[in-house]
């Protein structure tokens, strides 16, 4: 009798013990997104849902590689059983050709003679000289033609 | 996210502005922000705290791609600095020109070709491509 009294005790110190080690749901969500900020590739805000320790991750991301990451770091986090990602990739930006951005280019240059301008993967490059009244202008129609990146190297006067 | 933080102002300005279909995406260290304006000013509001941000875009860290709706029948002023508008037979400057479109006179809107061409009616009846930039849709 003495034994199994021992032992009863035993297991109900043992259940006490596991309850009260057992993060609750709103404390793992807390580690999730702390581990989730030490991400510097995601794109956007991030949203978590933990229960019963399974946590839901929500958000965008730049790519697979960033999608897998944040996944590998909410499993990290502590209490958490299973990861559900729901993450998404975010569309890439979509970018003009050399020979469309040329050709856009020159048009856009057209009627301003004194602005050089080149494009080489992507990159739209402007030198030589402008007046600030029509910088605006100029880079709005430069901003539609979807390059990658406008370097603008233009004497201003 | 460096860049969104810096940008801030203008794409939350954008979100006030009620652009359509916006998205900011950074991509190879540039911040790409594209979407349609309801109106003119709304873009050229954008574009003066994107000038405020980074003056005379020499940090060549934003390509902001914002064009304003018009659709088709949409009426346009021809905002050149005091010559008269090129109508061309195609989209490019290659192309021949067929007619002219003076300045501030009024065109109607007949098709968009890309964000840089509009096909385009003059007051005097004639058909031909314009290029946007000197087009202010009212």
């Amino acid at each position: 009798m003495k034994i199994s009294k021992i032992l009863f005790s035993m297991l109900l110190m043992s259940t006490l013990f596991f309850i009260g080690c057992t993060p609750k749901d709103s404390d793992i969500k807390a580690a999730v997104e702390e581990k989730l900020k030490t991400n510097p590739e995601m794109t956007g805000a991030m949203t978590v849902s933990v229960t019963d320790g399974v946590a839901t991750i929500n958000g965008e991301c730049k790519d697979n590689a960033c999608r897998a990451k944040c996944e590998e770091l909410a499993k990290s986090a502590k209490g958490v059983k299973s990861v559900v990602n729901n993450c998404v990739v975010a569309a890439p930006v979509q970018t003009s050709t050399d020979d469309a951005l040329t050709t856009g280019v020159e048009d856009a240059t057209k009627d301003h003679p004194t602005v050089k301008a080149s494009v080489n993967d992507g990159v739209v490059t402007l030198t030589g000289e402008i007046k600030r009244a029509q910088l605006e202008k100029l880079m709005m129609t430069l901003n539609t033609l979807k390059p990658k990146k406008i370097e603008n190297q233009l004497t201003i006067k | 996210m460096a860049l969104q933080e810096k940008y801030k102002e203008l794409t939350d300005a954008a979100t006030a502005a009620g652009i359509s279909n916006l998205q900011v995406r950074e991509q190879d260290n540039v911040l790409h922000i594209d979407g349609e304006a309801p109106t003119g000013e709304a873009k050229d509001k954008l574009w003066d705290i994107y000038n405020k941000i980074d003056p005379d875009f020499r940090a060549g860290d934003v390509v902001m791609n914002i064009n304003v709706a018009a659709g088709t029948g949409t009426k346009a002023k021809v905002t050149t600095d005091s010559s008269n508008l090129n109508i061309r037979k195609g989209p490019g400057t290659d192309q021949p020109v067929v007619a002219k479109a003076s300045h501030n006179s009024t065109v109607t809107l007949l098709s968009k070709t890309n964000d840089q061409w509009w096909l385009v009616k003059t007051e005097d009846g004639e058909e031909g491509y314009a290029y946007a930039e000197y087009l202010s849709p009212q």
